[in-house]
């Protein structure tokens, strides 16, 4: 049976090997279903960026699905797909992973592709250039999205110095003039074992697998990657804001405050104090998207959308190598001034910096939380993503005592927590205000169709 | 390994099949149920299949949605504040959707908190109470929600082709969270109506899928709904479609936008349709198999010029869509419906290749495990299976009716279905030129 119940994961048959190039195997067997799941982790991410080269990551990410030394480019396709099976990649701040779930029998072309990848990918002058506007077209539907524009402005406002400060798809001028070479590049520099992790889990046999793995992997040569440039960022000293004027139909609201790693000792805490605040979202990227959390009792709902203020409110607590953000997201309804909206949450929030959370609304985040770590472990692709997850930024082992920690929290430590964070110095308010676009005109062309005013 | 078509081996639930147990309660509630061992949680999806935006008064588009955004929020037994606390305590959401023919309440709890979960979803479904301060509340969040739509291209672009592949006087033709106005008319009075006249024991379905014995699982269920009467429903019915259009075209300039949004269509077929499966392949073949099929082929991976394009195929209680979107660049619109026209017409004049024909049979028999790995998963397939009438055996059998299909019967579906000189397109985003 799989688990994510704390005492079972930490019984869990997760065997890690090591060979000789560096690259860090986990294997996990689960037989629930005749599937199973290959993720290929690499530590890089936007954070390894220069000015100049911002997005490089993410356009590496995209170029190497496009064909390499055994693979050719037309035949890409189709490999994953005669397993029935899903693929996919992604890229953000600290990390790059591909992944792959299929049948069982899959698993060795899984593992085929994944080496591939690795070592041997074409980057094609003509592909490169093809994927700059794929890239663009990506950047601009991203920008069409309010929310998400506000989002990447509230970052660049928050940090000054550190490079989690630019938008994992990139700033745009970096886009037009990156090269072929600086891809290339980029993707020699970090693409070596000795920088990567391989998770597999699912229906299949741990011996058989590393055997497979070696066969696979052991003939692609370790080198070291070189120094990174991480600064700290310095201690903000007052609070900062930033508003977009923007045509637009709806006003949103973002609170970003300094947040901890992973492996500071306020990310538990501050974990527990966010499903108070906004509702328990689990601790996987990969699966959280899917479920909306429970919150409607929480404090920011009750204090911004129980009072008609705001239609939507969210919180963002997401486990980062080095201090990422903490955010808080509301969506001002229709006619309410943002600034009621900025008052009504910050209030809530300067009223939990003062008195911390109650005994009540600890027990039931833990409760939340307990329910959401079982909810995100019900598939192996998500089991997987949580081992490379976790190794990526700190190490896997990690990971089967998130439960525990979370456990441990008390009340004193989530009021500290509350206390230092939420302190104004600490915080960049981001405000989407818009201008009207109710000028809107509507344009038909060709055959009469049936017509609506917008 | 064997090569695909090859008789490959099928391996689990093929095998032995998901095997659901399928009772109906006196009143008419039907209950489908599924143990799993995966996790020690329970997911619980109630469909109720009379209750869609399609059952909305045209005068009232939107009511079906407002109802799903009320339904949780008060019943004869509990305030709104108190469902919140009793679901939030045990860490559970319950999301609560609505599509053109069913309103759906889904949500997954731990094994120890499935009986007081299923009562309370009882409680929600049957004697939901709209509590006027509720319905004032949710109000704001839809017409805030409508703005966002009116703000967002791709939403635009996508009401815009409904619109125009329906017309006004077809439910598909009316967004599906109504407008403004619609919306500002619809009170209290007119959801608990909505709720009196189309949700009722036979037209409920409720799937429980997880670490627990059908047995009981059916004992939780009966007790939660088996005291439930209420009126028997007619079965909804729809105006007929219209007849065949030429090519239209619709351009809704949003000058303040980055992308422009791309929405081409056709009506298609009903679910029931014996042409279903063929339609299928056809469509994983133009615009979904790998990354986009011979669409995404074309306008991403060879020209650059989307991030994504992709078909879908809604065979659903009538005729749904079957809908090409893309996002592109404005100085590509008129290259990337070009080349929409183009791969159409090479589908439509030569037909599949046997290869491709035999990837996408191969793609779609081969996920079916997949479909079928989570409890969520699980029971999203048994709403499918029972609302089109498919038959608790249909994964075991779905992989011959695929088999079977000719090529000359996708090549069909492809003349049927996809000829660019009837297409409707929409196109929304930073764009104001003309469309051919």
């Amino acid at each position: 049976m799989v688990t994510a119940d704390p005492e079972l994961t930490e019984n869990s048959t997760v065997r890690e090997h090591v060979l000789d190039n560096g690259l860090r195997v986990l294997v996990q067997e689960v037989h629930t279903a005749p599937l199973a799941t290959v993720w290929c982790w690499y530590r890089v991410g936007s954070k390894d960026e220069r000015p100049g080269l911002t997005g490089v990551s993410h356009w590496v990410e995209h170029m190497n699905f496009k064909g390499s030394t055994n693979i050719p480019r037309d035949k890409v396709k189709g490999i994953i797909e005669q397993y029935g099976g899903y693929w996919n990649g992604y890229t953000w701040i600290d990390q790059t992973t591909y992944t792959e779930t299929a049948t069982r029998d899959a698993l060795d072309r899984m593992l085929f592709i994944e080496a591939e990848r690795m070592g041997s990918c074409l980057y094609d002058p003509a592909d490169c250039e093809s994927e700059r506007t794929v890239i663009i077209s990506e950047l601009q539907g991203g920008e069409n999205d309010p929310d998400q524009l506000l989002d990447q402005e509230l970052t660049a406002t928050a940090f000054r110095l550190h490079p989690y400060r630019h938008p994992t798809i990139g700033w745009l001028s970096d886009l037009q003039t990156m090269t072929r070479d600086d891809l290339y590049g980029h993707y020699r520099r970090f693409y070596v074992p000795n920088n990567a992790t391989l998770v597999i889990v699912g229906d299949v046999a741990t011996d058989e697998v590393l055997r497979a793995v070696d066969g696979h992997f052991g003939r692609l040569e370790s080198r070291e990657v070189g120094p990174r440039s991480h600064p700290v960022e310095p201690e903000q000293l007052g609070e900062r804001r930033v508003t977009i004027a923007k045509e637009g139909t709806t006003a949103y609201l973002k609170i970003g405050f300094h947040g901890p790693s992973l492996t500071d000792p306020d990310f538990f805490p501050l974990l527990v104090l966010d499903a108070a605040l906004t509702g328990a979202k689990g601790i996987n990227l990969w699966a959280s998207f899917r479920t909306p959390p429970p919150q409607r009792s929480t404090r920011l709902y009750q204090a911004l959308v129980n009072t008609g203020l705001a239609s939507a409110v969210n919180g963002g607590v997401v486990p980062t190598q080095l201090p990422f953000l903490y955010t808080i997201s509301a969506t001002a309804t229709e006619g309410t001034e943002l600034a009621r909206v900025e008052q009504a949450a910050v209030h809530a929030i300067d009223r939990v910096r003062a008195e911390g959370i109650t005994e009540d609304e600890l027990a039931k985040a833990k409760t939340q939380l307990r329910a959401r770590l079982v909810f995100e472990n019900d598939s192996i692709t998500n089991i997987a993503h949580q081992l490379g997850y976790f190794e990526t930024i700190a190490s896997w082992r990690r990971y089967p005592s998130v439960a525990q920690q979370i456990a441990a929290v008390t009340l004193e430590q989530v009021a500290a927590v509350a206390a230092a964070r939420f302190a104004p110095s600490n915080r960049t308010i981001g405000w989407f205000a818009p201008s009207s676009s109710d000028a809107r005109s509507s344009v038909a062309v060709g055959t009469a169709s049936p017509e609506r005013a917008r | 390994m064997t090569t695909p078509e090859a008789g490959r081996v099928e391996t689990g639930p093929q095998i032995r099949g998901l095997s659901p147990i399928r009772d109906v309660l006196d009143n008419g509630v039907t209950i489908l149920t599924k143990q799993t061992n995966t996790t020690p949680a329970i997911t619980l999806h109630a469909s109720l299949l009379a209750a869609g935006s399609t059952s909305d008064p045209a005068a009232l588009a939107g009511l079906a949605h407002f109802v799903s955004r009320t339904i949780d929020r008060g019943t004869a037994r509990h305030s709104g504040d108190e469902i919140a606390e009793e679901l939030d305590g045990r860490g559970v959401s319950l999301s609560v959707s609505v599509g053109r023919h069913a309103l759906s309440l889904v949500g997954t709890c731990l094994v120890e908190d499935f009986d007081a979960i299923l009562s309370l979803l009882a409680e929600i479904v049957t004697t939901p109470t709209f509590p006027a301060v509720e319905v004032d509340r949710r109000r704001g969040e839809i017409v805030t929600m409508i703005r966002q739509d009116e703000d967002n291209p791709a939403a635009v672009a996508t009401d815009g082709l409904m619109a125009m592949l329906y017309g006004p006087s077809h439910p598909y033709g009316r967004p599906i969270r109504g407008t403004l106005d619609t919306v500002e008319r619809i009170d209290r009075a007119a959801l608990q109506r909505f709720h009196g006249e189309h949700v009722a024991p036979d037209a409920t379905t409720l799937a429980i899928v997880g670490d627990i014995e059908p047995r009981r699982a059916l004992d939780v269920a009966s007790r939660a709904f088996g005291p439930w009467t209420a009126t028997r429903l007619e079965r909804p019915t729809w105006p007929p479609l219209s007849g065949a259009f030429g090519r239209r075209t619709r351009t809704i300039p949003m000058m303040n936008k980055s992308q422009t949004d791309i929405a081409y269509g056709f009506t298609s077929i009903a679910r029931a349709d014996p042409a279903y499966y063929a339609y299928s392949l056809m469509n994983n073949i133009l615009g979904q198999y790998s990354l986009g099929g011979r669409l995404g082929d074309s306008i991403r991976e060879r020209q650059g010029m989307a991030y994504y394009v992709s078909s879908a195929l809604d065979a659903n209680v009538i005729p749904g869509p079957l809908m090409i979107r893309a996002g592109v660049n404005p100085s590509n619109v008129e290259r990337a419906i070009q080349s929409i026209d183009a791969e159409l017409t090479a589908l439509i004049a030569s037909g599949p290749t046997a290869e491709e024909v035999a990837e996408s049979k191969q793609y779609l028999i081969g996920s079916m495990p997949r479909t079928l790995e989570t409890n969520a998963g699980i029971a999203s397939f048994l709403q499918t299976i029972e609302r089109f009438d498919l038959g608790l055996d249909y994964d075991v059998r779905m992989p011959a009716l695929l088999r079977q299909v000719a090529r000359d019967e996708v090549y069909e579906a492809a003349r049927r279905a996809v000829d660019p000189s009837k297409a409707a397109i929409v196109v929304a985003g930073p764009y104001d030129g003309p469309l051919t």
